[in-house]
């Protein structure tokens, strides 16, 4: 290959600084070669070195004594006991998805599904949180349904169940929608395989598609700000048959112990799985790129080491082995490349006609990566938000209030989303999407059952970064708890700006450390997780956007719980903190009386400015809501369970009648009744603001139903957890919602309003 | 007796349907590669659901020509109970053991949820336990049944219309058609009776566990035809 002149110009278009090029030229004592540049580019970009986010992660805490696997593998993995164990990470395709949404989304789904396999689980559930702008924008519709269609065709055809996912609209996405895929996996304990190249003289090979020149310098395109002045060649195409051959593949190939470590090629391609894999294991790999399967015609050095084609996997297989390993994979026409070996010298070495075109110490790149602690300041908008609420005056209807709410598309029923994901596929989703707080599958063979949940209230980040960060922790451990489960871990994609603006940073570092906070009151450890910085466009930053994923074990005696109502004359309490006021609620975005120009109801699409402040969080009050939940559960108490988020306690009342919907089925002629609800009977006690209690977002509050002869019993428990609880009143066979004098409304109107389309 | 699961390139449900027929209704359950034969002692051929071959081409149209779907063929025509599901009813088409084709879903997206079926003909060997109307779970985006109007005239007067979509009473309306199937076609069979394809998935169905145990009716009927001859 002809050498190119590495100049000044070249070195910024890599986007590394003069300092970090002078830590190249320190690490090779020369110049590095064209391809060398592009690997250290790619491998040290914020996508792949977390160069600003390393510090301040480190206050995650990680170790727990179910933690198998914590962060720096490809995904985090914790021991459910019975010999198995779960897997699961969370990613973001945010950057290709604004562009491109259809395969930027696809793609993300591929992606995180070979962080899951590659350690030796099988994926058994995809969860999407998803942000976009306001929804009656047409350019938004586009990516919306883009995005959509494009998770749901990777996922269908590779038959991994999406069971659950959340979606907001909010006119900070605008220009920088957010998409996070979250995959989780179940493994036999002692199948666990990790991502090292291990062993001098064993084999390095290559399956799965050929290399294209599709997605170079995806990842440092990931590292830069506005991703629409980029160029779409560095989005990748999916390939869901191929992604579905290479999951079995790789599963048998762990299964018959051949491989000794495997990693996909994801962000940054050969580059970043041959430099972690040698890295992690204190080795060498060197591989020869002649052998390297292309697609196109001409390939240079560079070109192959920095595709980010998709659907490709790196083994490492014992010689013995190998004739095992390429009888597994060519039945599953993956194709067998042997492209190197490991060597004992701890370089990586990339060979390509002939020639040596990067030597390169492999720890250097890939652990020794430039940090970085970015100037953080207090951003000047914070002193803007109301630090006292604001007083609300009564809307004309309350009935009417509520029937927006409902209509409001973040609230709404998801039925139209997640109705074009195959969520049953396994045959093992016990509680489907938009059924419970969070979906619940059942492990066969074994008497457990997993939650899972993604969650993440940017609302609450931006009006108190600290303690928005410890409220998302809080509401996605509560969602587990409310379906019964006790939550085990947690995965993290924490979504934000440029951190090199001072005020950015501020953020992300109070976020971090509020959901650390909030990992270790609620014994939920990190073991994985993501960072997206550079959300950002026409100098416009996304709210700070923390999601989390969180997974949660249910074991008799400990019972499913779900939302619905079951039986008429079931008592209903009100269990947690109080609804202190309207801040950073959608009701307040709604009915906005006070805003001079536009007095009155926003449109439900179009909601208006967020109105602060942010609610107090009181994370002991947490943590004994959920033990408290945890032990009615386990007592057999409660038989339904819904946690309060956006709408408040009005829209966790309308939700738990609109799911205690049921048919009755005669049991001898076979027919079938339609659906049947349950309604509610609410007395409204004398509150100073009528609007807070209905509509408030505070935290640490759920709802619980339980037959009459359980509500002694249950009272007596809350008050031992020293946990508030407020009795409401009853479960009613009328199907309709009735609190006091204030409202009433039949739950067919609820679900009609419920289940309007965005657009 | 014994059952088999063809496994395809791209197959998803197979071991959703080896797990139904083994766990749910404990019948011997072999998986068998689409590169090999269905063994001669089989009784059930199931073709399972998913995107074999990645619905590259059409869905089913690459599958037809793997060589399991020969020994699926002389099976078909020894009177062998053969069930397609899904995909597997796209890949019954295509080899034209039943007639008719699976189009895209007239509201062009992929659809997932439960629907309700009419039990048109309990006289075959797949449906005389099945109960006159049946809650089951779709899952497809090519699952909208088309075929000329003299192919119509055929299955309906041959009753190989086995299926049809409707709503919780029974009745056969347009709104209770979820893919724009003609007719509110959900499954056939051929003339003889002994291959049925069908949309909907009775192996997410089979268990109270899953919200609903219809399908294992379907799974309990082939079972019993063949214990019992």
């Amino acid at each position: 290959m002809t050498e190119v002149a590495i100049t000044p110009e070249l070195i910024a278009q890599h986007g590394l600084t003069p300092e970090e090029y002078q830590s190249i030229l320190d690490i090779l004592g020369r110049e590095p070669t064209l391809t060398e540049l592009g690997i250290f580019s790619v491998m040290w970009s914020e996508h792949c070195s977390y160069k600003c986010s390393k510090r301040t992660l480190k206050c995650f805490p990680t170790r727990g004594p179910k933690v198998l696997v914590g962060p720096g593998e490809n995904a985090g993995v914790i021991d459910l006991g019975h010999g198995l164990a779960v897997c699961f990470k969370i990613e973001s395709h945010n950057h290709p998805s604004a562009i491109e949404p259809y395969n930027g989304a696809a793609t993300g789904v591929g992606g995180i599904l070979r962080d899951i396999f590659t350690m030796g689980a099988r994926p058994i559930a995809m969860l999407n949180p998803l942000r976009f702008g306001r929804i009656t924008d047409p350019h938004m519709q586009w990516l919306v349904g883009g995005v959509i269609a494009g998770i749901a065709d990777y996922g269908n055809c590779v038959g991994v169940p999406t069971v659950a996912g959340d979606i907001y609209f909010q006119d900070c996405y605008e220009q920088n929608i957010l998409v996070n895929v979250m995959c989780v996996g179940l493994m036999r304990k002692d199948q666990l395989m990790l991502a090292r190249a291990q062993g001098p003289g064993n084999l390095v090979v290559y399956y799965g598609s050929p290399t294209g020149r599709d997605g170079i310098h995806g990842a440092t395109f990931a590292s830069k700000e506005d991703p629409h002045s980029q160029q779409r060649s560095a989005v990748q195409v999916g390939d869901p048959f191929m992604g579905k051959k290479i999951i079995e593949a790789t599963l048998e190939l762990i299964a018959s112990g051949a491989a000794v470590g495997i990693q996909d090629m994801g962000a940054a391609g050969l580059t970043c799985s041959s430099c972690e894999m040698a890295s992690r294991a204190g080795t060498g790999v060197e591989i020869d790129l002649d052998r390297v399967p292309q697609r196109a015609d001409g390939m240079n050095a560079y070109e192959i080491m920095l595709s980010e084609s998709q659907e490709r996997m790196l083994a490492v297989i014992p010689r013995e082995k190998i004739d095992v390993a390429r009888e597994i994979l060519e039945r599953w026409e993956v194709g067998c490349h042997i492209l190197g070996e490991v060597k004992s010298d701890g370089l990586l070495r990339v060979k390509h006609r002939g020639e040596v075109v990067a030597e390169i110490p492999a720890v250097k790149i890939a652990d020794q990566s430039p940090q970085y602690s970015p100037e953080a300041r207090r951003p000047a908008y914070l002193d803007t938000i109301p630090v006292a609420p604001v007083p609300y005056p009564a809307p004309p209807d309350w009935g009417d209030a509520l029937l927006r709410l409902l209509r409001c598309p973040t609230i709404a029923s998801k039925r139209w989303v997640y109705s074009q994901y195959d969520h049953m596929v396994q045959t093992a989703t016990v509680v489907r999407p938009g059924d419970g707080d969070a979906a619940v599958l059942r492990i066969k063979d074994t008497p457990m059952h997993l939650a899972v949940t993604v969650d993440g209230n940017s609302t609450m980040c931006w009006l108190d970064p600290e303690t928005g960060g410890k409220m998302v922790v809080a509401e996605g451990a509560r969602n587990v708890v409310m379906v019964g489960a006790e939550p085990l871990g947690l995965t993290d994609c924490l979504n934000f700006g440029n951190p090199n603006k001072p005020e950015v940073f501020w953020t992300f570092d109070k976020c971090v450390r509020g959901m650390a906070e909030a990992c270790r009151a609620l014994g939920t450890p990190v073991t994985g997780g993501n960072v997206s910085f550079y959300n950002e466009s026409k100098g416009l930053a996304v709210f700070p956007t923390p999601i989390v994923g969180v997974v949660g074990k249910i074991e008799p005696p400990r019972r499913i719980l779900t939302p619905g109502w079951k039986n008429a004359g079931d008592r209903i309490f009100l269990i947690g903190g109080a609804e202190q006021h309207l801040g950073g609620s959608i009701f307040a975005q709604l009915w906005q009386p006070q805003q001079a120009e536009r007095a009155g109801y926003y449109d439900e699409r179009e909601p208006g400015p967020v109105i602060g402040p942010c609610p107090t969080f009181d994370l002991e009050l947490e943590r004994a809501l959920q033990q408290f939940v945890l032990e009615a559960n386990r007592r057999g108490l409660i038989n339904a369970a819904h946690d309060l988020s956006e709408g408040g306690l009005a829209v966790a009342l309308a939700e738990c009648c609109i799911k205690s919907g049921r048919e009755k089925l005669e049991a001898r002629s076979g027919k079938r009744s339609a659906v049947e609800y349950l309604g509610a009977r609410i007395d409204v006690p004398n509150v100073k603001c009528l609007a807070s209690w209905l509509f408030s977002e505070a935290p640490s509050r759920a709802l619980a139903a339980c037959e009459p002869a359980h509500a002694a019993e249950l009272t007596a428990l809350a008050q031992d957890f020293r946990v508030p609880v407020v009795a409401l009143g009853e479960v009613s066979t009328d199907a309709a919602l009735l609190l006091g004098d204030v409202l009433d409304l039949p739950v067919a109107a609820l679900l009609a309003a419920h289940e309007t389309l965005p657009y | 007796m014994k059952a088999a699961v063809i496994v395809f390139p791209g197959s998803n449900c197979d071991d959703d349907c080896r797990w139904a027929l083994e766990h749910v209704c404990g019948v011997l359950t072999e998986m068998v590669w689409f590169r090999n034969r269905v063994p001669d002692d089989v009784d059930l051929i199931v073709l399972p659901g998913g995107f074999s071959y990645g619905d590259y081409l059409r869905a089913g149209a690459l599958a037809r020509f793997a060589p399991a779907m020969e020994s699926v063929r002389e099976a078909a025509e020894k009177g062998r109970l053969v069930l397609g599901i899904c995909n597997g009813f796209q890949i019954l088409v295509e080899a034209q053991l039943l007639p008719g084709v699976l189009l895209r879903n007239t509201c062009l997206q992929f659809l997932c949820k439960d629907v309700f079926l009419k039990t048109v003909r309990s006289d075959t060997p797949f449906t005389h336990g099945v109960p006159d109307v049946v809650r089951m779970p779709i899952a497809h985006g090519m699952g909208n049944y088309y075929i000329d109007a003299d192919g119509l005239k055929a299955l309906q007067d041959n009753g190989q219309i086995v299926f049809q979509y409707c709503d919780h009473a029974g009745r056969v309306t347009a709104e209770a058609n979820p893919n724009g199937s003609l007719d509110n076609i959900a499954g056939i069979v051929n003339r003889a009776g002994n291959v049925l394809g069908m949309m909907p998935h009775p192996e997410r169905a089979a268990e109270d566990a899953l919200g609903c145990h219809d399908g294992r009716y379907l799974l309990e009927s082939a079972i019993r035809h063949l214990t019992r001859a």
